[in-house]
């Protein structure tokens, strides 16, 4: 299979493991400002309530959530920025 | 409002965000600042009247809970004293071997914040739904206490949506199944009836700052019987269960707070505050077209008034207001720092298009009638050119 990262080729990517909402989205949102549209950022996150909440600012937001899969406790999320 | 306000214009109706602290404690409060040196764990002469004050805290906190003394386990604040019950509890005697934890869906984003860290651990949590009004079902609590659970641990009230759990009857069913239930009680206590060994409450998290007490101060009332882990490691104050030298100054200030609290901020100024907020209400609902109440009309905190907007943006809306001299807040500082939809919003139905509007003030001791028509003066007019500059479907 392969590796999600590679599938997308992510444009940035942060790591937000061992932070809680509502910092993995504040995070995100800072990191998506100083990104281009089109671009693809990867977010990790352990915080078990993160799937929801990142669909939720996505849905919010408008900007894509390409993917999410996880390894162990940790959500790899791919997210492009649409506007 | 006048007291700790620079500006006497200003019409402050964020109490539920930070409370002005009342002059008498601060008059309390000076000397032990200025002229006070004892470590009230020290065995000199010194040490020995810090002690006598912090203990003096101590019993008027205790006596606000409506337990004993020896309960309190004074913290920094609420936070501190939410993540001491929930993760102390589950991760102490009674959680051992894989806890489980019942919350309800409309809780302080300490108490989820909290759960998530024991989910990270391989704890289970359930998270209990609440009706349009944000009321715990009690069918579902009953359901949930079927299985083995830790803790249980609902808020008095919400701080978004102002509206009181069931307390007594979520007290029986938790006592019933023999599980420890904890109560934030941020908001609610000395403002409605609320007394840990009447109802039934093993844990009770309380704020000094939502009392008019200083910032930084916050307890957690444990009985005798619960088992609670400590989280922070040291020199053993706080009976084992805090370290850290108390703050003595801020503790001496919030036990005059809580005093204060239990003699003056029941049912008079409860009738007061809500008499205000009623007026608000109604009237703001007769000015203001596609406004709705969230959370209880009747069964809410008496000092609190939320609602949502249809068509415009809270951040938008609090800088207009700010604007006009007139301080309120979105309710969440979670959903407000991350701009995602509010989970309480989401938890009791919220319209999607109402989700970007939520507005909350929350009065208090010094909030008078001119503050509520400073507010029916100038939101009518804010709302309706933000509305103008914004049409729905436009947004």
């Amino acid at each position: 299979m392969v590796e999600a990262s590679k599938l997308f080729n992510p444009d940035k990517h942060i790591d937000c493991t061992g932070l809680f909402c509502p910092m993995p989205v504040v995070k995100t949102r800072e990191a998506i400002g100083k990104m281009a549209v089109g671009q693809v950022l990867e977010m990790l996150s352990d915080d078990p309530g993160s799937d929801p909440d990142m669909k939720s600012w996505a849905q919010a937001t408008g900007h894509e959530l390409v993917d999410v899969s996880r390894r162990g406790p940790v959500y790899h999320f791919f997210i492009r920025k649409t506007r | 409002m006048s007291a700790g306000d620079a500006s006497p214009e200003r019409v402050y109706l964020d109490y539920g965000g930070f409370a002005p602290v009342d002059p008498r404690v601060l008059a309390v409060m000076r000397p032990f600042l200025e002229a006070g040196i004892g470590n009230p764990s020290a065995p000199h002469s010194l040490g020995a009247e810090a002690r006598v004050a912090l203990e003096a805290a101590r019993v008027k906190v205790a006596r606000l809970c409506g337990g004993a003394a020896a309960g309190v386990i004074f913290t920094s604040g609420a936070t501190e004293a939410n993540n001491l019950a929930i993760r102390g509890v589950a991760l102490g005697p009674s959680g051992a071997g894989g806890a489980r934890v019942i919350v309800s869906s409309v809780e302080h984003v300490s108490v989820v914040n909290a759960c998530r860290e024991l989910e990270r651990g391989g704890a289970a949590v359930a998270t209990l739904p609440v009706d349009s009004e944000g009321r715990v079902r009690l069918d579902a609590l009953r359901g949930a206490l079927g299985t083995q659970a830790a803790l249980v641990s609902i808020g008095a009230a919400s701080g978004e949506i102002g509206t009181l759990q069931p307390l007594g009857e979520i007290g029986r069913l938790t006592r019933a199944a023999g599980v420890p239930l904890h109560v934030d009680a941020v908001g609610a206590l000395g403002r409605v009836p609320l007394a840990v060994d009447a109802m039934g409450i093993d844990l009770l998290t309380l704020s000094g700052n939502d009392l008019y007490g200083p910032p930084g101060t916050g307890a957690l009332w444990v009985r005798p019987e619960v088992k609670v882990r400590p989280q922070i490691l040291g020199g053993g104050q706080e009976g084992g269960y805090r370290a850290g030298t108390e703050n003595l100054p801020a503790l001496v200030g919030f036990g005059v707070a809580a005093e204060l609290m239990r003699t003056e901020g029941g049912h008079g100024e409860a009738a007061r505050l809500a008499a205000l907020r009623d007026q608000l209400l109604e009237e703001l609902l007769d000015a203001v077209v596609d406004c709705r109440l969230t959370g209880a009309r009747r069964g809410r905190l008496p000092h609190h008034l939320s609602v949502v907007l249809r068509g415009v943006k809270t951040d938008n809306l609090l800088l207009d207001l700010d604007l006009a001299g007139i301080v309120a807040s979105s309710g969440s500082a979670c959903a407000s720092l991350s701009r995602m939809p509010s989970a309480t919003l989401r938890a009791i139905g919220c319209a999607p298009d109402e989700l970007d509007g939520p507005l909350c003030f929350t009065l208090g001791r010094f909030s008078t009638a001119a503050d509520v028509e400073a507010v029916l003066r100038h939101l009518p007019r804010i709302v309706a050119r933000l509305r103008a500059l914004a049409p729905l479907g436009r947004r």
